[in-house]
């Protein structure tokens, strides 16, 4: 056990001296969680509107002011006939256009219905999906302070409504993402270059020719990529709790535990990159190409999964990434416990053994010479 | 009992989908605490006998033991047992002196304390730099550093790979001193070389070319092998001399050596005034011959053309 404890602190030394790859590692995951959360943002903030208010009356006043308060919206311009519509939207400036129908307030208490027309420019779907979506829930809620418990006579329907995301934000689908991306990167990618490393310096041939067990050296070698990763994950929770406000609704224990479990996943990943390649870039490659891109493409985290072909959502079943992403969206976002869960992580079990195994065969006690 | 010995040794490689020899059919025996070199040039299969007799690759066929454990069946035991230099600096350029050969002490299960009487007179030169990193030493420091962390667990056989290949004159010298001492303590050392100069510092060495033992035997036997004499010749021009002498029926055989030609003859009657009436029929001035002792070297060259 000594022996173990003195290799692990030599692995230690390694990592703490290439402070320049340390920075990197600890770095990555805070820089990644600021960039998704900040710039890469896809929400829609201040979007310039425009008011075509032909009743004039308190309520519409009101729900303008109402929806140019939001953060979401700043009223550009007051129109005052149908024809500035098309001009207004050819300037390009504006995105979304509102249109309150003649006596409002008036068919709004005696019928019970009033219209309001959402327009939006339809260039940018999304963005326009999402603005008539931000400007529906504004209406809603302000129906709701109106008429309180009374019969709630809708004026409009909402066309979009997000269960777990009522503002859309961004932010609950990526955190996701990063913590797979970056375990996968630090443990699989690490792992795999550290243990190839030896092969490639020749101190692997010293240490095959000593009492060590040779596993037991590959395992060791993985144990500080492992406390980095926990680090890792420490970071990005605290992050995206503090800075990007993303709640964690489910149990804080059961998501550590399931992150470690991905991690494990991540590193025998690794143990297998190191396994069957020899040079420190044949096992980047290898574990940028096989596993770091699937992340990306398959994991649902960039692209949803139920758009993809049938073929493709099979081979989105083989990477850990996309079970680990559901996991961690169920638990963190939904505030689900193990019992929603007890199925991927049964998956996330299975890869891994049948990876610790698969490594532990190839794992050769001797040189592996071409 | 032999403290390695191997029988019928054969090893090939794969490359490209051909197969090269590398080992044909090597049988050796080394005796206990004797230094055994084994000395070839580059690519006739030095590293490929220690890395078998280490265990960290397997023959094709044949069998062999190092103090009496099967390299195959029993490399668990063995690998507590030797001590192996790599002919690549193989230690942790991060990490210092000081801590690789801690690290190497307690892989070992051992201790640097334990065992210092051993690397003592080595360590010794390199401990005012122990704070250094390794990547930081010149060669002959990290050779000496190395051989302390080859050493720290008090091995019974120590392979060395090429241990004083790319260091310079003085640190070789002082090196086989290091190997001499380390015999006078009761340690079988095994050490490969290119360098045949370094043949006669060993107490029995192995001859190896392409992938064959040529010739196992004490430095000044091999040498006494030697058959026919040897003549070292020297002229203005050197190049016409060579042309003339590998033209002359009579030479066996002609090899630069340095600034001399060292020639052997078909027919062993031959006199200094015969070969000199040839030279200067052919022209050539300031022409010295002298007959000299074979080295080595000449030793294997004849061993190489007789194959």
């Amino acid at each position: 056990m000594n022996q173990f404890w003195v290799f692990v602190r030599k692995e230690m030394w390694h990592i703490l001296r290439d402070k320049q790859t340390l920075f990197v590692l600890l770095g990555m995951p805070v820089a990644q969680i600021l960039i998704f959360g900040f710039a890469l943002s896809n929400e829609v903030k201040n979007s310039k509107i425009a008011v075509l208010d032909l009743s004039k009356d308190q309520i519409t006043q009101q729900l303008i002011e109402r929806i140019d308060a939001s953060k979401y919206f700043d009223l550009e311009e007051n129109l005052t006939s149908p024809k500035d519509i098309e001009r207004i939207f050819k300037k390009g400036k504006v995105k979304l256009v509102l249109v309150f129908e003649n006596n409002f307030d008036k068919n709004l208490q005696h019928t019970h219905e009033a219209i309001i027309q959402l327009i939006a420019d339809g260039t940018d779907p999304n963005v326009g999906t999402t603005l008539i979506s931000y400007a529906s829930s504004i209406i809603n809620d302000y129906q709701k302070e109106l008429f309180g418990n009374q019969l709630i006579l809708y004026s409009i329907k909402p066309e979009v409504r997000m269960i777990y995301n009522e503002q859309l934000k961004a932010s609950y689908n990526f955190v996701p993402g990063v913590m797979a991306m970056v375990l996968l990167l630090v443990c699989a990618l690490m792992t795999s270059i550290a243990i190839v490393k030896e092969k490639e310096l020749g101190t692997m041939e010293v240490l095959l020719v000593s009492p060590l067990n040779p596993f037991f050296v590959v395992i060791s070698k993985s144990i500080p990529y492992l406390i980095i990763s926990i680090l890792n994950i420490v970071s990005i929770l605290l992050l995206s709790y503090y800075v990007l406000k993303v709640p964690i609704k489910g149990n804080l224990i059961l998501l550590m535990g399931v992150s470690i479990l991905f991690i494990i996943t991540s590193l025998s990943f690794g143990l297998f990159v190191s396994s069957t390649t020899r040079t420190q870039t044949a096992a980047m490659f290898g574990t940028l190409i096989g596993l770091f891109m699937p992340t990306l493409m398959f994991s649902g985290f960039m692209f949803p999964i139920d758009n993809m072909p049938w073929p493709m959502q099979l081979l989105s079943n083989l990477i850990p990434s996309k079970w680990f992403f559901i996991i961690v969206k169920s638990v963190m976002i939904k505030g689900l416990g193990i019992l929603a869960i007890w199925r991927e992580v049964l998956i996330l079990l299975g890869f891994t053994v049948l990876m610790l195994f698969i490594s532990i065969r190839k794992f050769n006690k001797r040189l592996d010479i071409a | 009992m032999f403290s390695i010995e191997c029988n019928g040794i054969t090893k090939s490689y794969t490359a490209k989908k051909q197969s090269v020899l590398a080992l044909n059919d090597i049988s050796l025996q080394v005796h206990q605490s004797e230094i055994f070199g084994l000395i070839g040039p580059d690519g006739s299969g030095k590293t490929s006998i220690i890395r078998i007799l280490t265990s960290l690759i397997l023959p094709d066929a044949g069998n062999a033991k190092v103090v009496n454990c099967d390299v195959v069946k029993d490399y668990e035991k063995l690998r507590t047992l030797i001590g192996y230099m790599p002919g690549r600096f193989s230690l942790y350029q991060d990490l210092t002196v000081e801590e690789n050969l801690q690290f190497f002490a307690s892989i070992f299960n051992t201790s640097i304390k334990e065992n210092y009487y051993l690397i003592k007179n080595i360590y010794q030169q390199i401990e005012p730099f122990k704070k250094r990193k390794a990547g930081e030493l010149s060669g002959g420091m990290k050779q000496k550093l190395a051989l302390s962390c080859a050493l720290i667990h008090n091995p019974v056989v120590l392979f060395l790979d090429e241990p004083t290949t790319g260091v310079d004159a003085v640190s070789r010298i002082e090196f086989w001193e290091m190997l001499k001492e380390l015999k006078g303590k009761g340690i079988t050392i095994f050490v490969s070389t290119p360098y045949m100069d370094e043949a006669s510092l060993c107490d029995r060495i192995a001859l190896i070319q392409s992938g064959s033992i040529m010739s196992i035997d004490e430095p000044q036997n091999v040498i006494q092998q030697y058959k026919g004499e040897l003549w070292s010749i020297i002229a203005q021009n050197r190049y016409q001399l060579m042309m003339d002498l590998k033209s002359w029926e009579r030479v066996h055989s002609a090899f630069s050596f340095g600034e001399n030609i060292h020639v052997s003859f078909k027919l062993s009657e031959i006199s200094t005034d015969q070969i000199q009436q040839y030279l200067t029929e052919k022209g050539h001035d300031r022409i010295q011959i002298v007959k000299i002792i074979p080295s080595i070297e000449d030793c294997f060259m004849q061993l190489m053309i007789r194959k």
